[in-house]
């Protein structure tokens, strides 16, 4: 009988969804997180993902305080009674395929691998949550900040992503898109590595580039990060001004990439100016 | 056979094997570079490219596959010796699996970070309580039976417990490095592994080279051997702390990887005349032998993969061990 009764409403819900707003959000997805946080009116977002409070990958980890801590299980995220739940597309299919089960509308938002995407991202989260004029000052901002970063000229230095167990970002990243922006280019590309894959250090020492970017260590210590410590690498940048990890504003296809892209033509302008 | 004749029979190829294996090992990677260039850059040094991949990349790699297989051969001889019993082997009676251990804990904790010398002691605690432990439960006379059967309960509980070290940390990488620990690789290992575990090795190798003559003299029984003056406390003493002393050193930086001890004094035994004095450096040469040739066949099988060395050493060990059990068992009957 409850569930009858649950999955009318759920498919009422559903059937309302383009013309109202939905009032009940809950996310389940870092990245949806961030977008829904941004963009949200007053009360509309109920619930974030525990991961958005983990000051390692989420820029907004402050913000996140003011919700409800999910953890992404169908069961409690039907208990929160959300009339709309958004997630990736890596969130796994079947809390997914139980969620619309009961009748709880879920969009899923795909990874991004470019600025263009953000934008794109950015447009789509404002539809879903009928937020169309602040996803459009959010574009237009995000649109002003990214032409002053592309007019900047000069020098392209060489940089190469290192992370955990050697892997590397390719040409069809969006950490390949903050490096160009940042005014480097990208040692991975000139090396042939087309998206995130794992490169051998010695084709790292061997691909010398002007700068190594790597991550911040995880406490607690492991094997797959201590790569990023070992006596090449250091070498490589023993020569260059500055050093710099990728930190959360690198995660996800949202506005904090810029402030990424920012902060690594900073240290462009440092290397430079050492140089001379 | 006179012991002048083994050595020019057996020593002398096992030396050649281990510097052309050591030298391949020096020239395949996933870098393409030309033999002239990578031993001129090995040899020049200097600060281009390839000097750092020979020699910050390839060569800890190599030393470290000598080291630790030297190591891990001559251990397996040493209590096999002592102990007069082919199965004894320090993977398969987890002293590698609770030096393992002793690793994991010093990593998680933060005690490998705080002092250099952190980790491979740790792993040295490791591998010496389960030494200790292995031998007080079989017992010196203890029957293979009871020795195997000690070793798997002490590899069964080091092996949980490093898995329950590495879920519980909060390091995301953690989990999925327990592979690493139970089967051992030497991918991405630097000079600073090699200078970490080199001090307790050449410690360990002192000891247990120094068992030669107690051992021959063991092999007429434990009555004759005091009779001829052998300590066998000191002996028991000096086997303990060398062997526990190479595991946990190499364990500390490559794993643990299992079956080396076991396969390469099986082989050889036969070779030297079966005088566990001989069989003791023919299993260290022939251990940098089989590490070296199985690090070079990882690199070959999977180049981008980190395929792990334990897997290589188990699919030739696994079948020789059920080989000798259904030895052991012919014999008894």
């Amino acid at each position: 009988m409850v569930a009858c009764v649950a999955l009318s409403f759920g498919g009422a819900a559903l059937a309302d969804a383009p013309s109202a707003a939905p009032q009940r959000v809950v996310s389940i997805n870092l990245c949806t997180d961030q977008l829904a946080m941004m963009l949200a009116g007053e009360g509309q977002l109920l619930s974030v993902s525990r991961i958005a409070f983990d000051q390692q990958v989420s820029p907004m980890a402050e913000e996140a305080r003011a919700y409800i801590r999910n953890f992404g299980q169908a069961e409690e995220v039907y208990m929160l009674r959300p009339d709309l739940v958004l997630a990736g597309t890596f969130t796994p299919s079947h809390t997914v395929r139980m969620l619309e089960g009961l009748g709880i509308p879920v969009v899923r938002f795909d990874i991004t691998s470019s600025l263009d995407g953000v934008r794109d991202q950015i447009a789509k989260m404002g539809e879903v949550l009928h937020r169309q004029t602040a996803a459009a000052h959010l574009i237009a901002d995000f649109d002003a900040r990214r032409a002053a970063l592309e007019e900047e000229r000069g020098e392209r230095p060489s940089a190469m992503l290192y992370y955990a167990n050697g892997y590397t970002s390719g040409e069809q990243s969006l950490a390949n898109d903050i490096l160009e922006l940042a005014g480097f280019s990208n040692a991975a590309v000139a090396a042939g590595y087309e998206w995130g894959m794992k490169m051998p250090l010695e084709v790292l020492a061997l691909s010398e580039p002007d700068l190594v970017i790597t991550t911040r260590p995880y406490p607690g210590g492991s094997r797959a990060e201590d790569v990023m410590q070992h006596p090449a690498v250091m070498a490589l940048n023993g020569n260059s001004a500055s050093t710099t990890v990728t930190d959360h504003d690198w995660v996800c296809g949202t506005p904090f990439v810029l402030r990424a892209a920012e902060r690594l033509a900073e240290v462009r302008r440092e290397m430079a100016s050492a140089a001379q | 056979m006179t012991r002048s004749n083994t050595m020019t029979r057996v020593m002398l190829p096992l030396i050649a094997a281990t510097l052309v294996l050591f030298c391949a090992s020096m020239l395949i990677g996933p870098a393409r570079m030309s033999l002239g260039d990578s031993l001129s850059a090995l040899f020049a040094g200097g600060e281009s490219p390839m000097a750092l991949v020979m020699r910050e990349i390839r060569l800890p790699r190599a030393l470290l596959a000598v080291m630790i297989g030297a190591s891990l051969g001559l251990a397996g001889a040493a209590m096999q010796g002592y102990l007069r019993n082919p199965l004894a082997e320090p993977g398969l009676i987890g002293v590698s699996g609770s030096a393992a251990l002793g690793a994991v804990l010093a990593i998680q904790t933060g005690l490998a970070a705080s002092f250099a010398l952190g980790l491979p002691l740790a792993a040295l605690a490791g591998a010496l309580i389960s030494v200790l432990l292995v031998m007080a439960l079989a017992g010196p006379r203890g029957t293979s039976l009871t020795l195997i059967l000690a070793g798997i309960a002490v590899s069964a509980l080091a092996a949980a417990l490093t898995s329950l070290v590495l879920n519980l940390s909060p390091n995301p990488f953690a989990a999925s490095e327990i592979v690493f620990w139970m089967m051992g690789s030497l991918a991405d290992r630097s000079m600073t592994h090699v200078w970490l575990a080199l001090p307790l090795m050449v410690l360990g190798w002192a000891l247990l080279a120094g068992l030669g003559r107690g051992l021959d003299a063991l092999t007429l029984g434990e009555d004759a051997a005091q009779a001829m003056g052998i300590r066998l406390t000191r002996l028991r003493l000096m086997l303990v702390i060398g062997t526990a002393c190479v595991v946990g050193a190499g364990t500390a930086v490559a794993g643990a990887i299992g079956f080396v001890g076991l396969v390469v004094p099986h082989i050889l035994r036969p070779l030297v005349g079966a005088r566990p004095s001989s069989l003791l450096w023919a299993s260290a040469l022939g251990g940098a032998v089989m590490l070296l040739l199985a690090d070079i066949a990882v690199r070959l099988i999977l180049p981008e993969r980190d395929l792990k060395l334990g897997v290589l050493t188990a699919i030739v060990g696994a079948p020789l061990f059920l080989h000798l059990i259904l030895k052991l068992r012919k014999e008894r009957i």
